[in-house]
């Protein structure tokens, strides 16, 4: 058995905290180990050719690498090994960077610290066992689950490369956000004709869509997963409704549309908006009197291809994918609890998004201003910045697309109304991205006045005006400003039922409930469940332009993984030692994913691992009463030596 | 002060959260103490009790299990059996005279400062208990 031993100094990371000589020194004297070296960068080229000429010098069979987390280079690592004719598995790291030159400061217990964790390292290396990856077959389809703007652009991508995709979106019309808002910055255009090109993928053929439908359960692994989706009854039968909507125009029930903000109203049988796609009205059994009266029956009536059918069930579909892209997008925060700004109080206090709709052409107000309260043209705007963002109180972090949207939304308000005031309440402008500061700077020629403050009080006046106290944090003055209408930048939020998605497809996420990617530089698509990747602002808050980027990101990611027709796994699956075990089924009862079978053999009873199904927790080594169940690279003589070695004294 | 008591304290992070915690925190520079040592396992359900046993009579002081929260498991419940079988060792330790030496904690991928705080906390309790008694037998 020969070991080679490398402490990376990765910089001054480690080397800086850790004195790497001496552990390479030690390691020499471990069991087993015919040459330590140590060098700046061990993952770089140079770094990576000592290891192999070691290997072919030395014959090096086993390795273990002290740099930083297996998460980031094991990979790295293990690819070496395989290049070389070595066993992958025959490889281990020593955590030294992340869990001992970072998190401590004494140099010489870092020191010795590393000394342990090189000598359990080196003890499991000894006892690892060659093992040879599992091949399986991966389906060449992706789902992409949102149907946002990150959502189509990753599905178009994909589907423009060749592969199925099958698209999920909660709400009936895909389009997300973005098919709300009035123009966008920093070029002004209008979002539903930049989107009406990419929303014509339902023309595609290699794209699905399933609207007004949510996943309800994911099983498989990477490359192989089964998908059930709930396609929620629409009371309209979409292959012969022609979407010409006779029923929305002749429903006799308005319902406030949440779509707009509540600003405006709907009827109980509705698209969410004129270019909606696909253009198949839903009928909300809240509302319609069909099912809280029992009578009315109208839009059945007028339609002219009989596609209205009260007795519609939800019907559960299965697909069978490759990938998974979460492109969920956001919530916005609802302002209500933060009092002083009076949201819900005063009609005239609105969010960003009921600013967007009351500004949109195709709004409830057909894009012409006019006041929630009374109707009346406002001329006085005050913008209210980090409503529930970058506030110790409600979020912590910063939402990073308000300040650009409220910028657009203030200029827009000093282009058409050129009479108007617009202030703006603000903590910091942060307008960073291609050709954002110059936007900034335009809209500051355009008139519109930045204070900076974060305003202490909106006071509702008889007149229903609104009185804000603020003060100018640059100049100390404190301020009344009297204003028609207020708006505020409300935060971005995980979208609605994040969590529960996030259970489903058990994945992470992070402090601030946005799901968390797997390295937030290297891996910014990725999750940790592999086969399962990011788009947009389920991540984290972005723009537009940044979530088409990501999304494309995340395509990318999928499309590495669906190319192929194989892909080989990791083989850390558990196994059964048929001479020993009894067949009591404990081990069975504990798998979560259905790998253990218990079978005859010889006119008695055993547990039989299926490898491809196994996941490697673990959970039935634990279960079994007689030893004999045990799991390839964290075997119980695995991890006792790593014990004893970690208990012996330096 | 140099022969203050220096306990050894073994952890058990699981693959998917804890260990990725114990990460976050390097990546975010939050600062313990040096007295642990982490061995990785893919999930807190892989942990045996024989393993602390062992741990314990090979001379820790103290072990730690972590795993991710209660509906958090990258394996849908391996962490519900490491919370029963844990907790039944831990109530074991109490008649072995090893009492308060065993600790389960959750540590989500994203805690990386609740894991500088577990280990500190845990660390300045089992230097409180002292070493552990199996060592000088």
């Amino acid at each position: 058995m020969n070991i080679g031993v490398y402490v990376c100094h990765c910089g001054t990371n480690i080397a800086g905290v850790i004195d790497v000589e001496k552990v390479t020194e030690y390691a020499t004297t471990l069991d087993g180990v015919v040459v330590a070296r140590n060098y700046k960068y061990m993952c770089s080229d140079p770094g990576k050719d000592l290891i192999r000429s070691d290997i072919k010098e030395n014959n090096l069979d086993r390795v273990v690498v002290a740099a930083c987390s297996p998460t980031m280079h094991e990979k790295t690592y293990r690819d070496v090994m395989e290049e070389m004719g070595g066993n992958p598995f025959l490889f281990e790291m020593a955590n030294i960077r992340e869990q001992d030159s970072w998190v401590h400061t004494d140099k010489d217990m870092a020191t010795e610290k590393a000394y342990d964790l090189v000598r359990m390292a080196v003890a499991k290396v000894r006892r690892n066992e060659p093992l040879e990856r599992i091949e399986i077959p991966v389906t060449q389809r992706a789902l992409i689950i949102g149907g946002g703007v990150a959502g189509m652009e990753a599905s178009l991508d994909l589907a423009e490369q060749g592969y199925e995709v099958i698209m999920v979106e909660k709400e009936q019309s895909i389009g997300g956000h973005m098919s709300q808002l009035t123009k966008t910055f920093p070029t002004l255009d209008c979002p539903m004709c930049i989107l009406a090109p990419k929303m014509a993928l339902h023309e595609h053929k290699n794209i699905t869509i399933y609207s007004f439908s949510e996943i309800e359960e994911v099983s498989g692994y990477v490359g192989n997963f089964e998908v059930s989706i709930r396609k929620k009854a629409k009371s309209v039968i979409e292959d012969l409704c022609n979407g010409c909507g006779l029923c929305q125009e002749k429903c006799p029930t308005k319902v406030l549309s949440v779509y707009d903000g509540k600003l405006g109203t709907r009827k109980a049988i509705y698209t969410l908006f004129p270019q909606a796609v696909p253009r198949i009205p839903v009928l909300d059994r809240e509302n319609c009197l069909m099912f809280t009266k029992g009578t009315c029956g109208v839009c059945k009536k007028v339609c002219p291809t009989d596609a209205i059918d009260y007795d519609q069930q939800d019907e559960i579909i299965t697909e069978k994918v490759g990938a998974i892209i979460v492109a969920t997008g956001y919530a916005e925060y609802d302002p209500t609890p933060i009092e002083e700004y009076g949201y819900g109080r005063y009609k005239n206090v609105l969010t960003g998004l009921q600013f967007e709709r009351l500004t949109n052409a195709s709004g409830p107000t057909l894009g012409v201003l006019k006041r929630p309260s009374d109707g009346a043209t406002p001329k006085r705007f005050a913008f209210i910045q980090c409503v529930g963002s970058r506030d110790v109180n409600t979020q912590e972090y910063c939402s990073k697309v308000c300040c650009m949207y409220t910028v657009k939304n203030a200029r827009l308000l000093r282009d058409e109304h050129p009479e108007s005031e617009v202030y703006i309440f603000y903590t910091d402008v942060r307008s960073a991205g291609k050709g954002y500061e110059e936007f900034y700077k335009i809209s500051q020629e355009k008139g519109v006045k930045f204070i900076r403050g974060r305003v202490s009080e909106v006071v509702g006046l008889p007149d229903d005006n609104l009185l804000l106290r603020t003060e100018d944090t640059l100049t100390g003055d404190v301020y009344e400003v009297e204003v028609d209408m207020a708006i505020l930048a409300c935060a971005l939020l995980p979208a609605e039922g994040s969590d529960k998605l996030r259970d489903i497809l058990k994945i992470s996420e992070g402090t601030d409930g946005f799901f968390m990617e797997a390295h937030p530089k290297l891996r910014p698509v990725d999750t940790l469940t592999d086969g399962i990747y990011l788009a947009g602002c389920a991540q984290g808050p972005r723009d537009i332009a940044d979530t088409v980027v990501h999304a494309k990101g995340a395509a990318s990611g999928a499309s590495v993984l669906i190319s192929h027709t194989k892909m080989s796994l990791d083989p850390i699956s558990a196994y059964s030692d048929e001479s020993v075990c009894r067949g009591c089924g404990e081990c069975k009862l504990v798998c979560q994913f259905g790998a253990i079978e218990i079978e005859p053999l010889n006119g008695r009873l055993i547990a039989k691992v299926n490898e491809v199904l196994c996941k490697g927790c673990g959970a039935c080594v634990g279960a079994c009463c007689n030893g004999a169940m045990s799991i390839r690279h964290f075997k119980d003589e695995q991890i006792n030596s790593m014990i004893e070695a970690a208990m012996e004294v330096a | 002060m140099t022969d203050e008591f220096e306990p050894n304290i073994l952890a058990f992070c699981c693959n998917w959260c804890s260990y990725a915690g114990a990460d976050l925190a390097g990546v975010s520079r939050f600062q313990y103490p040096p007295n642990i040592r982490i061995i990785r396992v893919m999930c807190s359900g892989r942990v045996e009790p024989a393993f602390i046993l062992e741990a314990l009579k090979d001379g820790a002081d103290g072990v730690l299990i972590t795993g991710c929260h209660i509906g958090d498991c990258h394996y849908i419940d391996g962490n519900r059996n490491a919370e029963v079988r844990i907790n039944n060792t831990i109530d074991a330790l109490k008649y072995l005279g090893l009492d308060g030496r065993l600790r389960l904690e959750w540590v989500s991928a994203s805690e990386g400062a609740r894991f500088a705080e577990v280990v500190s906390e845990f660390t300045e309790e089992i230097r409180k208990l002292g070493p552990n008694p199996l060592k000088e037998t």
